[in-house]
Order: structure tokens, then sequence, then C-alpha cells
């Protein structure tokens, strides 16, 4: 019996891992600069506002909004179901990740809509940060 | 008008090898050689005359180095980056003393054999990108939205700009989808890939390859070719493509202080430009890059766009040889093709209903917001 493909699956970093580390805990972790208070993600070594050499790992609140959003009908690799959603989360701290909306029609996807983080673990590794319509 | 050491430099032979969705029989080492041979065989030069190099391939991983020995040991400069990026890398070696003649050459074949997934270079790898199923299209989706979003562009210019770019192609002999003429409806009706992008939206995959020869201007008049020189030329970046958001905020548009800078080291502007061999992955990337280069205002690209202004016979042809939509889209060679398609529609090349009439100054960009990097280059028919 053939199994389903699997979808290609973060490998986590020396930067990355507190990330990752955090979504295994359901947390949503981002850099915070400790001179400037900038908000910085994807992880870095120095701050992306002013250079500062210290980050803080932080909890996001996972509520955010639409940035801008694409329907996928031609999957990345077969592994993936289409049509899936892709968005980019304009989180309430003031950064941006990418990531697919979930229990929402694609139809209904709009810029601005707000959406919050829901948690969905795919390896005793990874757990995969996705969004949805917020609920509260 | 500003003196700059790009001037000192002229592109003496432009050639385009076989392209064709793919290549049978064919090696990308083959190709390479064609495109060297005849690229200078166009500038009537010999491989005796090359003291600079910079040829590669994508699935073989040909470097440049590896090919100093076919040129007798003779080139001693050796280049290493693609396409916009490669041409001002070589014409700086040159304009600096390194080297005097250099052939610039790429090509791809039998890179795309897993037809069920995308092209394996248009998949990301990037723990924050792949595992939500992004690859090139979606990426410069997201971007297009964006832009829909802000300033109310429609589908229907962005349908507008790949059915004009397509028939293009369909005129030029040598493109992979000679012949296939298609309407702003087509596109549109083309089933959806990622939103706002249909199948016709999107760039196709192909193989084949290019060739270059830049030399020193004084020696480029001697050759017996047109010789087409350097007006003008930078880069921009904002980041590694693929590997975050594709945020419009921080990247929508790229390019623009690139040619900011390429316009000013020859005291040019848009309107002084009579040929546009922009980047085109996606039809929305040649909306943002008018808009990027200042061809028209922020969001104004869409109706700039209209009314067959962006035809061979309107005030800015765009992408003449029918680009990455009809033409070829061959791996990293498809960034050298920018430049080659400048140059023959200089020189006069083109079939007839593909040349501009009195054309003398074209440009040619890589890139795009998606991929977070815009590089530009301005040629011509005089120095400067």
């Amino acid at each position: 019996m053939s199994e389903r493909p699997t979808i290609p699956l973060p490998r986590p970093t020396a930067l990355s891992r507190p990330h990752w580390q955090g979504c295994r805990e359901e947390r949503l972790r981002f850099q915070r600069c400790r001179d400037c208070h900038a908000a910085v993600f994807i992880p870095q070594p120095v701050c992306t506002a002013c250079f500062g050499p210290h980050l803080d790992w932080v909890d996001s609140s996972g509520r955010g909004t639409v940035y801008s959003h694409t329907v996928v009908h031609r999957p990345q690799q077969p592994a993936f179901a289409v049509p899936y959603t892709v968005v980019i989360a304009e989180l309430e701290e003031g950064w941006h990740m990418l990531s697919n909306l979930v229990d929402c029609d694609p139809a209904e996807v709009a810029i601005g809509m707000p959406i919050e983080v829901v948690f969905r673990p795919m390896s005793d590794e990874i757990t995969l940060p996705y969004f949805r319509p917020a609920r509260r | 008008m500003p003196r700059h050491p790009l001037h000192d430099v002229a592109i003496v032979g432009a050639y385009h090898t076989r392209q064709a969705r793919v290549l049978e029989g064919v090696s990308e080492l083959d190709l390479v050689l064609e495109a060297i041979r005849g690229a200078l065989a166009a500038a009537h030069l010999a491989p005796g005359d090359v003291d600079g190099l910079n040829v590669r391939s994508s699935v073989w991983r040909l470097h440049a180095r590896e090919a100093v020995p076919w040129f007798g040991g003779r080139p001693m400069w050796t280049g290493v980056t693609l396409g916009v990026e490669a041409v001002l890398e070589a014409a700086l070696a040159i304009a600096c003393g390194m080297c005097e003649t250099v052939v610039i050459a790429d090509a791809q074949a039998g890179a795309y054999t897993d037809r069920a997934s995308t092209s394996p270079w248009t998949r990301p790898t990037n723990e924050f990108v792949a595992c939500f199923g992004l690859y090139t299209a979606a990426e410069f989706a997201l971007i297009a939205r964006r832009h829909m979003h802000l300033y109310g562009t429609r589908p229907e210019a962005l349908a507008e700009v790949a059915a004009t770019i397509r028939n293009h192609g369909a005129l030029h002999p040598d493109a992979v989808f000679h012949g296939r003429r298609v309407t702003p409806e087509d596109v549109l009706a083309s089933r959806m890939v990622a939103d706002p992008y249909h199948l016709l939206d999107c760039a196709i995959n192909s193989e084949g390859g290019a060739g270059l020869v830049l030399t020193t201007a004084e020696r480029a008049r001697d050759l017996g070719v047109q010789p087409i020189f350097l007006l003008g030329g930078a880069t921009e970046r904002q980041g590694m493509a693929y590997v975050g958001p594709p945020v419009w905020d921080r990247c929508g548009w790229s390019g623009r202080r690139a040619a900011e800078r390429a316009f000013a080291q020859c005291g040019l502007a848009p309107a002084d430009v009579d040929v546009c061999e922009f980047y085109d992955p996606f039809s929305f990337e040649l909306i943002r890059q008018l808009e990027a280069f200042g061809f028209c205002k922020e969001g104004e690209g869409g109706d700039f766009v209209m009314d067959g202004r962006i035809g061979i016979g309107g005030e800015c042809p765009l992408v003449t040889n029918g680009g990455l939509l009809s033409f070829s889209h061959p791996g990293t060679a498809q960034l050298l093709q920018k430049v080659t398609s400048a140059v023959f529609q200089l020189q006069g090349a083109y079939p007839e209903a593909l040349t501009v009439p009195g054309a003398t100054v074209a440009m040619a960009s890589n890139g795009g917001a998606g991929a977070l990097f815009c590089d530009v280059l301005l040629v011509g028919w005089e120095q400067a």
C-alpha cells in the first residue's frame, strides 16, 4: 500500500530552533530587539532595524490580519491537497509570516480579515503554525 | 552627459540557441558550446580573442573556471553572477582593465523531469516557506494581490500584459510558442494556478541557452558589427528570495533605486527608452516594473498597459521576443535572454513585425518583487 507523500517539513537551524520549539508548545515566537524594540522575523542574528545584537525571543498574541493571500490550485508538489490558501499574516506586534489559512472557504479570504494562529502537530519535532478566521 | 566606466564597454555579439519545451538528445554542454560559438561568430571574433569568461549551466553546474582550458588557458578573468548582473560584472572587469573580451553563456536542459510537481527551480526549500506550499507563482501572486487591493488593479490589465507579450512570441520564429496567439479573454479563461494568476499569466518551462560577447568600446568599433553600448546599470536586493514573506511595503518597489541609478549614469529618463525588455515571470510583474522604474505613476500601471501602449507600435514596447511567457524560460539563461533580446532589437535583427522602428535605447531587467531583487541595464546604439 502506498502512503500519501508528506509535505516538506522544516529542519530547524541553530537560529530558528527557538521558533519551532515554541510551536511545539503552541506558542508563536518571534524576536524583539532589546535596543529599538523592533519586531524581527524570520529569525536573524541582529536587529533588521538598528543592527543591534540583543534580540529576545518573545511570544506573539497569535492574532492578526490577512496582509495578502493567494488560493493555490496547482500544488507545489502532490503532497499538498488543492486548493489551499496561502496568506501573509500581519501579526498584532507588527511582523509578518507566511502560512496557510485553514478552516475557511477559499472564496471568503480577504485582505484585512482578522485571523488567529492554530497549531497542528506534523511530527515529533515539528508543529506547524497555521491561521484560521478569528473566533474571539 | 555624465561619464561612467560602463560607457567604455560594448556588447558586440548576442546569440540564442535552439529553444524548446524539451530538447531531446541535447545536453547542456552542447547548448553552452553552441551559445559560445554563436555569440563569438556574431561578434566576428574567435576563441583566441577571449580573455574573460562567465559560462555556466544549471544541471551540469558548469563553472566558468572549468571552461578556461577550452580557450587554451588564455582567459584570466572569470565571472560568477547571472544575467544582467553578469553583464555588469564583466563590463566592470573590462572597464577596470582586468580583461578585454568576455564571453558570457548560460544554458539549461534536463532539469524538469518530475512533472507532477512544479519545476524544481521554482520550489523553495526554506523552513518558513516550503511547508506552506509556496513556489514562485504563489510568491509573486501575493505581491500582485496586494497591489490589486491597494490600487484597484484589475485582472483584465494582467491579461492584457500576458496576451500582448505572448503575441510577440507568436511572431518570433524561434519562440517555443511560435504561432500561438492568445487574447486577453483566453488568459482569463485559462485554468487558475495561484490566484490572481491563471496558467497563461505564468512563465513557461523550456530548455535552451544564450550567449553574449562584451569588449571595449574602442575595440568594438573595429569588428564590423553594430556595437550596442552600455549606458547604465545597477542591482537592487531586498534579501534572499523565497525565505520569508514577500511583503509589499518592503519589496513592492524593488528596482526603483536601481533604475534611478542607471538613468543617472547616462542622463536619460524613462521617456528616452524605446524598447523595454523587462523581466516577465508573471503578468503583473510588468505592471509593477513600469511603476517602479518611473514609466508611470504608482498604482497607474494597470491603466498604462491598456490600449496598445505596450505593443510593438506603442509608446512602450514591452518584451518584444515573447519573453518567459512565450519565447523561452530555460533556467537562469532566461536572465541573459533579456539582454540578448535588447541587443537583437537595437541591431535590427528581429523580424519586421517585431522590430521597433528607429529604436536606439533599450532597457533590460531581471528579477521581481516576489524574488526580492531587481537588476536593470540600459543599452544604446550610440556610446554615452
